[in-house]
């Protein structure tokens, strides 16, 4: 698991806390901004793979947006003629249901639910991973193997048949309940992976430099450990959130989620079961949930392999667009491990 | 303790651990399968006094004992392999399961194995020649794969390829009119009808796997030992076996063993799509049945199954990689 565990991150925080004394509180939010904020957009904007994955995310939101200002029509059976193709009828442009829904309406409808589940599988999954991994890697002995016998606990267990068999005694119809439940311990994985990488950062000698001038774990930990794993993080941020949308719309496809309203693994369903398989009349009905599936996990990956490029230091300190061709093969090699 | 025979006795543990998870499942939650059992068997017409022999000989728990010893019950049936029978197939959970196991394993191996070497062939080669045509077109092709869930593949292979132009069977393990056995025959029926969901299963996992060795591989082959082993005059071939493949691989499999979980578990997608009559196919079977004993039996031993395959993985992986077997892997 390749990261650079090179001092560079580090310095930067070094130097931002030796100056802190003469810098007036204006200058600090400037230089915040300008490191936080406007470094990592320009990085991550000379990337056309950030740039496209920002984009098809942008459309996702708006369609969410939509749906919450409720700027277009709910769906319902019989607003249409049955079966229309998409672009058959402008007023419904990606066609129609076999009862006449408008697909484009069932699509928008449900884009709100599938965002907030997706966000909280991510940051369920990756939260408690950065938490449990930095803790048990940091900290070592008795903690360590405690947290470590608890996550290997976790990781034997299958996570889609332990969702089946939660979302029967629980029928999470709440997306945020919903994505939670799904990544149930998808943390354990990434929190072993996070806690080896923070066995190699907590040997360097900038750690053990904090170490001896007595500055708290929870310091060392948020100051040197965590810049460190960031990307790692990032990149597994994303997977995470891709491994909650495939998980909700495979067991919303196959029927074992309860159904709350219409959402794109039910629709997936609806068409799959009344005959979308078998007539290619009926095909664009299967299609155009798959297409919003596969969008929106196209999108965040192209961010996640973007993102990379943020947070590697030494892109980040040209700045321009010479950085195209650098280290291009540092920023795949963060993705190993999960999915 | 030596690294085998700790990681030896993890095992029973684990399982233990699993079998109390499942208990609790059962026994606890408000609501759970335990209650719902209940309620079903009432509603079936089953009189109330016979409802708790009935759970008892269903489940192997006694409902009335206390809890401590309704746990007991449960671990000792567990332990003599006796998970209670099935409501709706009225077998024995064990002897379902036991059919269906072979099946599950055949498809995860089959396309694991594929899928890591394919992945591990196409990244190698984008590694060495990074920034080839071959490389954009393939990097980009492992992102879109990466973006496309594999029932997806499933869901449009079983539409073209057997539904449409009927070259592939839409359902089952083997063909029912074949006897099964070691026959020509019977085996050419259970490729035909497993060659759908492994290849659906293995596309699905070729794109992270190619990209991630084409990380490593690039990394690799910017380590200073590469450069060294190439001053030293050793042979293409040796160098790309021995020092790039190796070192490029070895951290991807501990990914393998992460997946191998995901993979299981995906068995019950992919095999509701092609109806394939394995582990994660009786679990929908019983979820869709309310059949509570059969369902709780299919987590077990699909869990069960993700142990021994870590374990087999772990125990390999020392073999390949010396320095895990010099003991403490967690030795801070």
């Amino acid at each position: 698991m390749g990261t650079d565990t090179d001092a560079g991150t580090s310095g930067v925080d070094w130097r931002s806390e030796a100056t802190d004394a003469d810098m007036t509180r204006r200058d600090r939010l400037e230089e915040l901004y300008e490191r936080m904020i406007y470094e990592p957009a320009v990085v991550a904007w000379s990337d056309w793979r950030t740039r496209v994955g920002v984009l098809i995310l942008s459309v996702y939101l708006l369609m969410g947006l939509v749906e919450v200002l409720g700027l277009y029509r709910n769906p319902s059976p019989n607003q249409a003629d049955a079966l229309l193709k998409p672009f058959q009828n402008m007023a419904y442009p990606l066609g129609t249901t076999r009862s006449g829904v408008d697909l484009l309406a069932l699509i928008i409808d449900s884009t709100p639910f599938i965002l907030l589940m997706v966000l909280a599988g991510g940051v369920w999954a990756t939260g408690l991973a950065v938490v449990v991994g930095t803790v048990s890697g940091y900290k070592g002995g008795t903690v360590d193997s405690v947290i470590t016998s608890i996550s290997d606990f976790f990781m034997a267990i299958p996570g889609l048949p332990l969702v089946i068999v939660l979302a029967i005694t629980l029928s999470p119809e709440n997306p945020i309940l919903l994505g939670v439940i799904l990544t149930i311990n998808y943390w354990a994985g990434l929190g072993r992976s996070i806690r080896s990488q923070v066995l190699s950062i907590r040997e360097n000698s900038y750690v053990e430099a904090s170490r001896t001038m007595g500055t708290s774990t929870s310091r060392i930990i948020l100051k040197d450990v965590l810049p460190n794993i960031m990307p790692y993080v990032m990149v597994n941020f994303v997977l995470a959130a891709r491994y909650t949308i495939f998980a909700s719309v495979g067991l919303y496809f196959i029927g074992v989620l309860p159904y709350t309203g219409q959402n794109w693994g039910v629709t997936l369903n609806n068409a799959y079961n009344q005959g979308g398989l078998f007539t290619l009349d009926a095909f664009h009905w299967l299609l155009v949930p798959i297409i919003a599936i596969v969008g929106l996990a196209f999108g965040l990956i192209l961010v996640s392999q973007g993102m990379d490029r943020i947070f590697n230091p030494r892109v980040r300190t040209r700045l321009t667009g010479e950085s195209k061709s650098v280290e291009e093969g540092e920023d795949d090699a963060t993705t190993t491990g999960m999915i | 303790m030596n690294y085998y025979l700790r990681r030896t006795l993890r095992i029973p543990l684990t399982i233990l651990a699993v079998a109390t998870l499942t208990f609790g499942l059962i026994r606890l939650l408000p609501g759970g399968p335990f209650t719902q059992l209940r309620i079903q068997l009432i509603r079936q017409g089953v009189p109330v006094e016979q409802v708790n022999a009935r759970i008892e000989e269903l489940q192997s728990i006694r409902p009335d004992a206390p809890l401590w010893q309704q746990y007991i019950d449960y671990i000792i049936g567990v332990v003599q392999l006796d998970l209670g029978r099935s409501i709706s197939l009225e077998q024995p959970v064990v002897e379902v399961l036991a059919r269906a196991l072979p099946w599950t394993v055949f498809l995860v191996v089959t396309s694991t194995i594929l899928m890591f070497v394919i992945g591990v062939l196409i990244g190698a080669v984008q590694a060495y020649w990074e920034g080839s045509k071959f490389d954009k077109i393939m990097s980009s092709g492992s992102i879109f794969l990466m973006s496309v869930p594999y029932y997806i593949f499933a869901v449009l292979a079983l539409f073209v390829l057997a539904f449409q132009l009927g070259w592939f069977p839409t359902g089952n393990a083997a063909a029912r009119s074949v006897e099964a056995g070691f026959t020509i025959e019977y085996i050419t029926s259970v490729l035909h009808h497993a060659a759908l969901p492994i290849a659906a299963f293995t596309i699905g996992g070729i794109g992270s796997t190619a990209l991630n060795m084409r990380g490593n591989g690039i990394q690799v082959l910017g380590e200073e030992y590469v450069e060294v082993a190439r001053l030293r005059g050793l042979s293409n071939s040796r160098i790309s076996t021995r020092y790039v493949a190796k070192n490029a691989i070895l951290p991807m499999y501990t990914g393998l063993l992460l997946q191998i979980g995901f993979r299981l578990g995906g068995t019950v997608v992919l095999e509701e799509i092609f109806s394939y009559p394995g582990l994660g196919y009786y679990l929908i079977e019983a979820v869709n049945a309310n059949d509570y004993p059969l369902m709780m039996g299919c987590f077990l031993i699909i869990t069960v199954t993700l142990v021994v395959a870590v374990y087999v993985a772990d125990m390999t992986y020392g073999l390949i990689d010396p320095r895990i077997s010099a003991g403490d892997s967690d030795g801070y």
